[in-house]
């Protein structure tokens, strides 16, 4: 059986690493460290592709019902 | 020109899609420009600003409505009855994180060209778990020789598309010490000779294992339901099994969905958890007639799934991850927060609201949350 593409699931947003120059911008304009983000575990199903390593950044970019479209940081964490 | 594509993308996608929507095609690029500048001046200052308890307003936006549901559970009396757990029970059970929930129950959609009352049926059928006591009549044992003879059951076979080449297959797993064979209508299980004597009780041990022995169909789900939703045919399920479903080629992988929300963590991601708490949540109150905006909600669910796994607002949850001692000894078992504490020799900076509380003092929140800072000329 064909593995399914979870990705295209409408319950899952669109997860992209961010490039380490991204990340310092996201940092500075929040004005925290990095572990000061909401967290996503490295085993996460949502990011397997990406392949993440803790202390990665990953943009999350939710559809939200309030306001159309959200967009959403969260590092990366062993489990 | 700048300043309009400025407040576009400063504002809120859905805001900003509002205003062009609703200002005519012959508005001038200045007109518009104006009319996105006052929007998002409106729209800073909707915002909610620093300091503001944003928590205990949403638990009281969320209980005040909450007294007022229906303790009772709805029941569909009717041939397939698909009871689903609602109303407070069901926002208790999402909100503290329970693992197992009551109720289980999936909605699959299937792919367009099986969108038809036969395919839908057929496909519903090859989901159902079928077991061998479904589709056999007789167990009948012949303890002398250590046989077990199986009776089984054509119509039900024919009518779950379960041939004898899948059925065999599906016994083998069941143990080595087992040996099948087919003769017409009858399986004749035999029990190969250990060292030790097998006695009757182990005989009847292993009728009711090939009695519970999964024959085809998903895992975990007993019961399943047909239904018309709007235009499309979909299938209603007791019991979930998402990772399963998922793979099935006859079904929508993109639309299928579960009220398990653990199910959901571990098969789609913790992203796609939050968000499918969000929506049982509001689908109870909806159903309920209540109105709670869903941003409250919405802030729950987050603060669920801030640490990447779904925790409950239990004392195992979210609010064993405080880092307030006083804090966590506020909500439940204070002793034990205590004294584990100081075992440990843990240090409370007091930079919350609850322990500050505690202590008679101003807490972090709105008007008290800024410091001032001053410079001390020498003198």
């Amino acid at each position: 059986m064909k593995k399914s593409d979870i990705t295209q699931h409408v319950l899952v947003p669109n997860h992209t690493k961010l490039s380490e120059q991204k990340k310092a911008d996201v940092l500075k304009k929040y004005n925290i460290s990095v572990y000061q983000l909401p967290q996503i575990l490295k085993s996460d199903p949502a990011i397997a592709r990406l392949n993440p390593k803790p202390g990665d950044v990953i943009k999350i970019v939710r559809k939200s019902q309030t306001a159309g479209k959200h967009v959403f940081y969260r590092v990366v964490v062993s489990a | 020109m700048t300043k309009e594509r400025d407040y576009e993308t400063r504002l809120p996608e859905k805001l900003a899609k509002e205003i062009r929507r609703i200002l005519p095609s012959s508005a001038s690029k200045k007109k518009i420009s104006e009319i996105a500048g006052e929007v998002y001046r409106e729209y800073k200052d909707m915002k909610v600003e620093p300091g503001e308890a944003v928590g205990i307003v949403a638990a009281e936006s969320i209980g005040e409505p909450g007294t007022q549901m229906t303790l009772n559970t709805f029941h569909f009396a009717g041939v397939t009855e698909m009871n689903v757990t609602l109303g407070l029970p069901r926002i208790i059970e999402i909100l503290d994180g329970r693992r197992l929930i009551t109720t289980p129950t999936m909605e699959i959609y299937l792919k367009k060209e099986y969108n038809d009352k036969e395919k839908v049926r057929g496909v519903a059928l090859s989901i159902k778990e079928a077991h061998l006591s479904e589709v056999t009549s007789e167990f009948s044992i012949n303890i002398p020789e250590a046989k077990i003879e199986v009776k089984l059951d054509r119509g039900k076979m024919g009518e779950l598309k379960i041939s004898e080449s899948v059925l065999l297959k599906a016994l083998k797993r069941v143990g080595k010490t087992i040996s099948v064979d087919i003769k017409d209508d009858l399986l004749i299980f035999k029990i190969k000779k250990g060292k030790e004597e097998k006695g009757i009780s182990e005989v009847y041990r292993i009728k009711e294992k090939l009695k519970a022995t999964h024959i085809s169909g998903v895992k975990g789900i007993p019961h399943v339901l047909p239904v018309k939703k709007e235009r499309e045919y979909i299938i209603l399920t007791a019991g979930s099994n998402l990772k399963k479903v998922l793979e099935l080629k006859e079904v929508d992988a993109t639309r299928a969905v579960t009220n398990d929300i653990f199910e959901i963590e571990s098969t789609l991601g913790i992203e796609a958890a939050r968000q499918a708490i969000i929506n049982e949540v509001f689908k109870v109150i909806e159903n309920q007639g209540l109105n709670i905006d869903i941003r409250h909600i919405m802030l729950v669910a987050d603060t669920m799934c801030v640490n990447g796994r779904v925790k409950g607002i239990t004392r195992y949850g979210v609010v064993r991850d405080k880092a307030s001692t006083l804090a966590r000894a506020s909500f439940e078992t204070p002793i034990n927060h205590i004294f584990d504490a100081s075992l440990k020799g843990e240090v409370d900076n007091l930079n919350s609201v609850i322990e500050n509380v505690m202590l008679n003092q101003p807490v972090p929140i709105g008007t008290g949350l800024p410091g001032l800072v001053t410079k001390v000329r020498d003198a």
